[in-house]
């Protein structure tokens, strides 16, 4: 579009007229007159994809977003970007954009849930909602009230969706995909520093001399990252070494001086390894001051199942005869039984000897839950003691045509560089160990080497856990979005968290439920046994991205429940519910991100969103205005027995009534509204505000009526109320504002300034203060507070349950090898690893829009080794069969691609709708973070 | 009725014959099917015996290509088959273009084209032949089979089996050429694979048999033949028709009311005669 | 007279109007299929034979078609702007997958498809097939602006061996590092593969036939340190020279008039 001159000056004469009385210019008008200036708008924001966090600039003209460039000012890329980040502006443009409410219905425009999809009111979206969760609420209580959360929610989105689901409908039925991605992470912070989040920054990667890289495919996955990785290796070739460890081989390999190629899950007995070099063969290298000071050892139960589903559950009643049960058949049961009892195995054997098992013994199965205990140096020196050099490359090497002999060099010299004096170190990883049945345990036996030899929280050196998603750290984590978790690392489950959250939202005491369990695989499972009612799809795709998907789809579309999904586009999740919103994309709103190296990152409303599509935050605060105090904050008597106060009377005394809407106490209160729509500053002047001040599109809203807005800057009260939690307490964030002025913040942001290393005197005022106050002249303090005070005991249990406290202090875990509960056999004789590819994000719902992306790589292939191939009848292109106990896809073999697995292993990326991989994945979790294993089941490949 | 399927029973089964073989060709190209795959230039039945323009791999030696055995047995059976059925039989039965050209000849009678012209053609029949040799002349010059770059009926037969692009301009060509320009222009005087054909039908063994007794000089047989120099005999002596320009398609005898015209074995006698 | 002419004139003018008209067809004739045939950016299916060879041996049956299952082939239409009936491929829409069983080469009836150019010790082997020769174009590729890419590298059918990446520091940003491609022409089969995910606008990686991208060295000059480069001397000819200012014999030149320009 050209302005001609008179439009121009009509234009911005009448934006500049319209700002001065305070009146919002009519959207297109406004967009006139910024884009009659330059062509278009420059403004910055943070990378739709990767947890990397790049910042990026969005060009925008006539209200549509025309360009992306890397920002050159953001620290964490200057300016570049992978392929994915390069298409920015492209993923919000695909031709199947979802532009309005869609209900399943019959001919007459009834709700029918075998009806097919038709266009509906958001009034009449809202109403099926309402009607459903009153129906479910009914029926289940808060527990039958669902929400699959995301990582990719803005962080006040994330905020917005929590305070209503636990403020509100008192569900802790809120879990993000994030569970999937870096549940295992957290778990090993919270076990081992008592406080979540890295203690690292990225600057690690320009100061260390190794990078060793475990079970992440960096160069793929966190491509900008990689990049540094090469450019730290190129500037000193020699001396920097990086290693990569793996079950088959990948792009990350390319750069790597040690490619280490492991059998699936024994990551575990290689951390102890390395543990037993030190602490056995270079004692030297230990630093006792520095675990004097600030370490302790601990120990947990080792026989706590793999978070599959136990007997007695109700989709797993009755057991016939035939070994099937309930709703699963007698193959699927091979595996889930292994969750009561295991056998312990030949590899185990060496490892749970000093837990008191042998080859062949029946483990008896019970959950743990998190609990550990105390335990001393000689004990964890004993746990130490079978993993040998001998033991661990039998059971470790992954490559059957490998040589023993050279692999156990590569394991020696991979031990050999941690323990170098002087040589710094970062171990990163992602997928590799967090979806794992073990992953809090191998999550923190990467610390332990690291504290040994006091490697942790230095510049250059520290065990790294990378995130996946661009908010997982920013979102799901800092804003507590999981079903056990409040804002800023507080648990549903503690008093004192619970009572301090609910005198800011301004609820009454004993409002928010303390049983926090239905993680994400919890929230499938109740809804297979008919538990849940209603769940919400937000940010996320919850039918393709979790694994044993048929039961949970079957589920969905067959029982009595409602299911929403909010998306941008149709994938699986949209097409398995009952109800489709059409959700405003990243660009079409306010938002913020935070990064893995704790950087949080804001940016403003681009343009409109399509259609009637509306922010997610805009959908939960609709929502929020059809419930009332005495629709939802009446007494409840929960599945264990546990019964939720009546606080409708608590709530008269805060001065609410019975009609007072969850809107009014949640989102629209008097602190709220202090958050003034200001369009004559910045950072709100010349951007839309569909979220406060409705938009040009005059969308009609849930009531009915052209959407206004909330009338008040929704998205920083949420940021500020929300900050206010975490500050003062290691969260500390910056105000609103300041973040639209940065390129990001690492937090905790004391006085203005970041952290770059937490943990450590020098960078960390935090740090500072805890050893001024405790005196110990440490130069660290792990000043997490959870889970600081242990009974004492051995490796077999506790002896001494009085609780000692470990102030500032980390743990050194115990944590012995143990088998997956599915291993090849003679039938199923295949690993199967499923991940990503650079090109495409999770379930491609984005990038498969991309035509670019599209073309590049078009359909998820079944990698597999030449010599796997040939055994199985197949050759390159065939098409075959990957089946396991549960389900099977078809895919094109593919033996000479970007991935290289060695026999006996196959692997297949999840991304592509048509070759659904998670029907076939096994739904075994950690079972401490509840993380699913999505890399390693059996499976048979065969010729299509 | 009867008389209707009488007067045009070959027509039709040329015209299922030609259609046959294109479906089978494109069904081979589309669905994959064994049936016949490849083109006219080259084929295989059932993915087994071979098949191959003997005309083309003329050009092919000419440009001086080596033959592979492939080819040169596929050259074999093509030339077996012919010198059976009639050479240019392939020109009736097999050829698309024949279809185009049979209709720019049916609409030429119709819109009155014939009496425009009058009888006297402005060229030759003999065309052909130059054009053949020319063919191989080009080819040998070029290095290339020449007529293979600008044959319309590849260019025709290989667009229905493989896509046409602009192939269809070329067949317009013919079509306007033989209804405005010249009555059996292209297959009558220019195609050198028709003159090629004619040349192997010379030997070949079926051959249209002219029974002159029977014969009432209605001349309706010179009407329809698109070749009708070949039926010089007509009411004169009882001869099969011996020129290899002749077709074998079979109009003569359909039009033919009186039984003076069917199809006959060529007699061993004759064959040596013609000096084999 | 020109009612009179003789039968002997006749016969004569006859013939002569005969190969006057065949001499000019065939010129006009020559000259078409000269530029029909001279679209020389046609990438043929593996195993074909050298261009001018290929386009006299192949018969343009379309069985190659046929057999491939990617339909990555097709016969060149009238418009395709390519020897008409001739099998070619276009990477950017399907690529050649370089089917380890080749399935395309061995149907051909003429050879023109030479199986035993892709075939190794008796084995077909499509990766020392030679359809081209990918070319980058480091002005449009994403990785020469430091664009973490590299979509035709991981694309690669021979992966790490026809294209590698090359690391190299950018200095702009000082701590990031240039990922970019670079295709080894001597195993670069031309598959296109490449060409078809890269993610430009217009591909920046290209496939091209070999001979339009490739130079030559001289014979007359070996590698001293390369033992292979020697191969090169199998067809060294006898060297002799010509320029300007030796065309002339020696004799000639020492006689001709520039002596005269000497002093």
């Amino acid at each position: 579009m050209s302005l001609s001159r008179r439009e121009f000056l009509k234009s911005s004469a009448a934006a500049s007229a319209a700002a001065a009385i305070g009146m919002n210019v009519p959207t297109e008008l406004e967009a006139s007159a910024a884009t009659a200036e330059s062509g278009w708008r420059w403004d910055k924001a943070a990378c739709r994809f990767c947890g990397t966090g790049c910042g990026i600039m969005m060009a925008t003209k006539n209200g549509k977003i025309v360009a992306v460039k890397g920002d050159p000012a953001a620290p964490v890329n200057r300016g570049l970007n992978c392929i994915k980040g390069y298409f920015n502006a492209k993923i919000m443009y695909g031709a199947d954009r979802l532009t309005q409410p869609l209900l399943r219905m019959d001919d007459k425009g009834n709700f029918d849930k075998q009806g097919k999809f038709a266009p509906v009111t958001w009034e009449r979206a809202f109403d099926e909602m309402e009607l459903n969760i009153r129906k479910a609420l009914k029926a289940s209580g808060p527990e039958g009230v669902a929400v699959f959360a995301s990582g990719q929610y803005t962080i006040m989105e994330g905020y917005a969706a929590q305070k209503m689901m636990k403020g509100g409908f008192r569900s802790n039925a809120i879990d993000p995909n994030a569970r999937h991605c870096m549940a295992s992470a957290v778990v090993g912070f919270y076990q081992t520093f008592g406080i979540d989040e890295p203690s690292g920054c990225y600057d690690d990667i320009e100061l260390t001399d190794t990078v060793v890289s475990w079970g992440s495919n960096m160069a793929e996955m966190h491509p900008i990252l990689w990049s540094r990785v090469t450019d730290r290796k190129l500037s000193d070739p020699d001396r920097v070494k990086v290693i990569n460890m793996s079950t088959y081989r990948h792009r990350t390999s390319d750069l790597a001086d040690i490619e280490i190629i492991f059998t699936p899950n024994t990551d575990l007995a290689m951390w102890n390894y390395i543990a037993r070099e030190i602490v056995y063969n270079n004692p030297d290298a230990i630093d006792w001051d520095f675990l004097k000071k600030n370490i302790i050892f601990a120990a947990s139960p080792v026989n706590m199942g793999y978070g599959m589903r136990r007997a007695g559950e109700k989709s797993v009643m009755p057991v016939r005869e035939d070994g099937s049960a309930g709703k699963y058949t007698a193959k699927e049961m091979e595996t889930y039984n292994h969750e009561m009892v295991h056998k312990v195995s030949a590899n185990e054997a060496p490892a749970l000897k000093a837990y008191g098992y042998k080859e062949g013994d029946d483990m008896v199965n019970k959950p743990a839950g998190l609990k550990h205990w105390e335990i001393s140096f000689e004990e964890y020196k004993k746990f130490l003691e079978p993993y040998t050099l001998d033991y661990v490359a039998k059971i470790s090497k992954g490559d059957p045509d490998e040589d023993i002999n050279a692999f156990k060099k590569k394991l020696q010299t991979l031990a050999d560089l941690y323990i170098e004096k002087g040589r710094k170190v970062v171990s990163f990883w992602t997928m590799g160990m967090n979806q794992h049945t073990r992953g809090t345990w191998v999550n923190t036996l990467s610390y332990n080497v690291h504290f040994m030899l006091n490697k942790q929280a230095l510049p250059g050196s520290g065990a790294f856990s990378l995130t996946g998603q661009p908010s997982a750290c920013g979102t799901a984590r800092e804003v507590g979005t999981f079903c056990h978790r409040l804002p800023a690392d507080m648990m549903v489950k503690n008093p004192h968290h619970r009572e301090k959250v609910e005198k800011r939202w301004k609820i009454p005491a004993g409002t928010l439920n303390p049983v926090g369990n239905q993680h994400i695989m919890k929230i499938h499972r109740d809804i297979e046994d008919g538990l849940v009612k209603f769940a919400w799809v937000n940010v996320c795709n919850a039918y393709q991205d979790s694994a044993n998907a048929k039961h949970w789809i079957k589920a969905a579309r067959e029982m009595d429940n409602f299911i929403v999904t909010s998306d941008g586009y149709p994938g699986i999740s949209a097409m398995v519910s009952d109800l489709v919103l059409p959700s405003a994309m990243i660009y079409e709103k306010w938002g913020a991100y935070g990064n893995a190296e704790r950087r949080s990152q804001h940016w403003r409303q681009q343009v409109l969103p399509v259609g009637h599509a509306m922010s997610d935050t805009w959908q939960w605060m609709e929502l929020s205005k059809r419930f009332t105090v005495k629709d939802v904050w009446g007494p409840y008597t929960l599945r264990n027995g546990k019964q939720l106060a009546d606080v409708r009377k608590a709530a008269h005394d805060l001065g609410y009534t019975d009609d007072t809407t969850m809107y009014e106490i949640l989102y629209a209160n008097e602190e709220a509204k202090s958050y003034k729509i200001d369009m004559n500053s910045f950072p709100q002047k010349g951007y839309d505000n569909s979220d406060c001040s409705g938009d040009s599109r005059n969308v009609i809203g849930g009531d009915g009526k052209v959407v206004k807005g909330c009338g008040f800057m929704v998205h920083e009260y949420l940021w500020e109320e929300y900050a206010s939690f975490g500050r003062g307490h290691g969260h500390d964030l910056a105000p609103f504002t300041v973040y639209h002025k940065v390129r990001g913040l690492k937090w905790p942001v004391v006085d203005g300034k970041e952290t770059p290393w937490r943990f450590n005197v020098k960078y960390d005022p935090y740090a500072a203060a805890a050893v001024k106050k405790s005196g110990n002249g440490s130069d660290f303090a792990f000043y997490g507070t959870l889970a600081k005070a242990l009974p004492y005991g051995n490796l077999m249990g506790v002896t001494n349950s009085e609780k000692k406290p470990l102030t500032n202090k980390a743990k050194i875990f115990a944590r012995p090898y143990m088998d997956p509960p599915e291993v090849p056999d003679t039938n199923y004789d295949t690993w199967l690893c499923t991940g990503r590819v650079l090109e495409h994000w999770h379930s491609g719902t984005m990038t498969m829009r991309v035509p670019e992306l599209f073309r590049a790589v078009p359909e998820a292939l079944c990698y597999m080794n030449p010599k796997t191939a040939e055994e199985k009848g197949l050759k390159q292109g065939d098409l075959c069969w990957v089946e396991s106990r549960r389900g099977r896809v078809k895919a094109h073999v593919e033996t000479r691609g970007r991935n290289r697995p060695p026999r006996g292993l196959v692997f297949v990326p999840w991304f592509d709708e048509k070759v659904f991989i998670n029907k076939v994945c096994l739904d075994a979790t950690c079972p401490q973070s509840k993380q699913t294993d999505y890399k390693k089941c059996a499976v048979k490949i065969y010729k299509a | 009725m009867k008389k209707l399927w009488n007067s045009y029973r070959y027509l039709f089964f040329r015209r299922f014959t030609q259609i046959s073989l294109l479906i089978l060709y494109f069904g081979a190209n589309a669905w994959g099917w064994k049936m016949l795959q490849g083109n006219l230039s080259s084929s295989t039945i059932l993915g087994v015996i071979p098949m191959s323009d003997p005309y083309a791999a003329l050009q092919m030696l000419a440009a001086g290509a080596t033959l592979a055995t492939d080819l040169l047995l596929g050259v074999l059976v093509v030339t077996l088959l012919y010198f059976v059925v009639g050479g240019r039989a392939f020109c009736s039965w097999v050829c698309p273009i024949n279809m185009v050209t049979d209709f720019a000849s049916f609409v030429r009678e119709l819109i009155g084209m014939n009496k425009l012209t009058g009888v006297k053609q402005p060229a030759s029949r003999k065309l052909r032949y130059w054009v053949l040799g020319l063919s191989l002349i080009v080819s040998a010059i070029m290095g290339l089979a020449a007529f293979e770059f600008i044959s319309p009926i590849s260019m025709l037969h290989r667009g229905i089996v493989f896509g046409i692009g602009f192939g269809w301009a070329g067949v317009l060509i013919i079509f306007l050429f033989d209804l405005f320009v010249l009555k059996n222009g292209w297959c009558g005087h220019i195609c050198p694979l028709g003159g090629f054909y004619s040349i192997l039908g010379k030997f070949s063994l079926i051959r249209v048999k002219h029974n002159e007794e029977n014969c009432t000089l209605c001349m309706k047989c010179k009407v329809v033949c698109p070749e009708n120099q070949v039926l010089h005999m007509i009411g004169k002596k009882s001869l099969p028709v011996l020129s290899g320009e002749c077709t074998n398609c079979a109009r003569c005898i359909e039009v033919c009311d009186d039984d003076a015209l069917s199809f006959s074995l060529r007699s061993m006698a004759q064959n040596k005669k013609t000096g084999e | 007279m020109s009612k009179a002419l003789s039968d002997r004139r006749k016969f004569i003018l006859n013939m002569a109007r005969g190969v006057g008209l065949a001499t000019m067809s065939g010129f006009i004739w020559s000259a078409f299929i000269d530029e029909a045939t001279a679209a020389k950016l046609t990438l043929r299916p593996p195993g074909a034979l050298k261009e001018e060879d290929f386009l006299k041996t192949c018969i343009k049956c379309g069985l190659c078609v046929e057999a491939c299952p990617y339909d990555t082939l097709s016969l060149a239409a009238p418009g395709d702007n390519k020897a008409i009936g001739t099998p070619f491929f276009i990477p950017r829409d399907i690529p050649c997958y370089m089917c380890t069983d080749i399935p395309c080469v061995p149907v051909c009836p003429t050879g023109a498809l030479d199986e035993s150019s892709v075939t190794t010790n008796e084995k077909l082997d499509i990766n020392v097939a030679d359809m081209g020769l990918a070319i980058v174009d480091e002005k449009s590729c994403v990785a020469f602006w430091g664009i973490q890419c590299d979509a035709c590298y991981r694309a690669c059918p021979l992966l790490d061996v026809a294209i590698t990446i090359e690391y190299s520091k950018n200095e702009r940003t000082g701590k990031h590092a240039f990922l970019k491609p670079v295709v080894h022409a001597d195993a670069c089969t031309g598959c296109g593969m490449c060409e078809h995910a890269c993610i430009t606008e217009d591909a920046a990686i290209k496939i091209l036939p070999r001979d339009l991208v490739q130079g030559k060295a001289g014979s007359h000059y070996i590698k001293g340190w390369d033992k292979e480069d020697e191969k090169r001397l199998e067809n060294a000819k006898e060297i002799k020279t010509v320029t300007e200012i030796s065309k002339k014999t020696a004799v000639d030149s020492l006689n001709s008039n520039l002596l005269e320009d000497l002093y």
